[in-house]
């Protein structure tokens, strides 16, 4: 899902670049001394496991789960999803130099948001509600994601429509698989260790 | 990560350390910044033989950077297997001058299939660029050049944290899947895969996290304070100096034969 250098027009490269600096600082402000080796190697997992094929019909899918991030490291997903998309641009080649900042937003503020609509339900509801939540959240994170991959191609031209509409369709059963990955991570996790859903705040 | 890349910083094998390639003894920091400014100005290109000409540098540039040349295409391909369906779509959705029509009803113009071809250089070129410039680096040295480069010193601590981990847990993903495999675990299309996968993401975060924790207290007892000394010898000398005279020569030939192409259209 990432878009390449040459596709966007100027704005909306520009616009991206300014909404994900704004996102990293956010994200950095959240980040007390103390919080960087949590959110470094919290990054690493999340690197790691966009590495995992999930096997689905004849084909297979990488893993994003924004979601899952957004919910555990809340705003500071900007600056750790942002650490993933620079680093896959300059060692694997995937996504581009210029559309690094739209790139970062189409990943990082639907893991944002995310954080915020159903990241209450997963601290502090029941296992049962914490788990649909978080399915809900895994597949809303990557709907959300290709909407703004969508967005982000109309917004550069009316020729890139049909491109648009391809990569939201393509992706509606990823959007299942990461909402059923998400809903067992989470179930899984908070059994064995709630704080997870906590790691990143302050006051603990 | 050079195990996970699959491509060693030195090449080196046996006694002899071979003599590192050009690209590598270059300052890390004009490196980022000649791949920056490459990408910005091929961007801005429109004519074809501009950007072909654009490709040929960064193609010029891979083969003296001592990457292993097959390897890098291959990542550069994979590349385009995921723009691929994007590019096919344009001729067929930019109006313009019909030069192919499918049974069915769709036109392909001239002008989307220009724009695609467009799009498909400038992507390689800038992508290509960047691996031969930057992914030629060790992460840690990226990290220390972007701090140079008054990058906030927090997100360079979250990158080296991030980079020193990924082979660490990559290893433990590894050691998991061999476990569930012992098991009798078959990937499959199924529930039960999706779930216990999801359940591997799980655990892979809990561990994560209580390393993570593991790693404050050892900080802690080290008197970390916050603060991640950076040492490193960057020095910007003449020869790189040099380096960036030929490329910010190259840049303005690439954004004079652009205008020129533009005067003759």
């Amino acid at each position: 899902m990432h878009i390449v250098d040459g596709a966007l027009s100027n704005p909306v490269v520009i616009g991206g670049a300014v909404i994900a600096a704004g996102g990293i600082a956010l994200g950095l402000r959240a980040l007390t001394v103390e919080k960087i080796p949590t959110a470094g190697v919290l990054s690493a997992a999340f690197f790691v496991a966009s590495l995992v094929h999930v096997p689905i019909g004849p084909s297979s899918v990488h893993l994003i789960l924004n979601g899952l991030a957004g919910v555990i490291l809340g705003w500071a997903a900007f600056p750790a999803l942002f650490v993933g998309l620079l680093l896959q641009a300059v060692f694997f080649g995937f996504g581009g130099v210029t559309v690094l900042g739209v790139n970062t937003v189409n990943i990082a503020l639907p893991a944002v948001l995310v954080g915020m609509i159903c990241g209450p339900f997963i601290r502090r509801g029941t296992a049962l509600t914490a788990t649909v939540w978080a399915g809900i959240g895994g597949a809303l994170a990557i709907a959300l994601t290709t909407l703004f991959v969508a967005l982000s191609l109309m917004l550069s031209g009316e020729q890139f429509l049909p491109a648009a509409k391809l990569v939201f369709f393509a992706h509606i059963p990823v959007m299942a698989i990461e909402g059923v990955l998400t809903a067992a991570a989470v179930s899984l996790a908070r059994k064995v260790k709630p704080e997870l859903f906590h790691a990143l705040e302050v006051a603990r | 990560m050079a195990h996970l890349l699959g491509l060693g910083e030195t090449g080196a094998v046996g006694l002899s350390p071979r003599p590192s390639p050009l690209v590598r003894r270059l300052d890390p920091r004009g490196r980022i910044l000649a791949a920056l400014a490459f990408a910005v100005v091929v961007t801005g290109l429109s004519s074809l033989t501009a950007l072909v000409a654009a490709l040929a540098a960064a193609l010029a540039l891979l083969a003296v950077s001592g990457l292993p040349v097959a390897t890098t295409l291959k990542r550069m391909m994979l590349m385009d297997g995921f723009i691929v369906f994007m590019l096919v779509l344009l001729p067929f959705s930019t109006p313009g001058t019909a030069l192919l029509v499918v049974p069915g009803g769709f036109v392909a113009s001239a002008e989307g299939l220009r724009l695609a071809v467009e799009i498909a250089l400038t992507a390689n070129a800038v992508i290509l660029a960047l691996m031969v410039l930057v992914g030629t680096m060790e992460p840690v040295v990226l990290g220390h050049a972007l701090a140079r480069l008054r990058v906030p010193e927090r997100l360079v601590h979250l990158l080296l944290f991030t980079v020193r981990y990924i082979e660490v847990l990559r290893d433990e993903y590894s050691r998991s899947r061999q476990a569930m495999q012992a098991r009798a675990f078959r990937p499959g299309s199924n529930r039960h895969c999706w779930r216990s996968l999801g359940q591997l993401v799980g655990m892979m975060l809990v561990r994560a996290l209580e390393r993570s924790e593991r790693i404050l207290q050892a900080m802690k007892c080290r008197g970390f304070t916050g603060r991640l000394p950076l040492l490193s010898d960057l020095r910007f000398g003449r020869i790189d100096g040099l380096a960036a005279v030929l490329f910010l020569a190259g840049l303005l030939g690439l954004v004079l034969l652009e205008m020129c192409l533009a005067d003759l259209a």
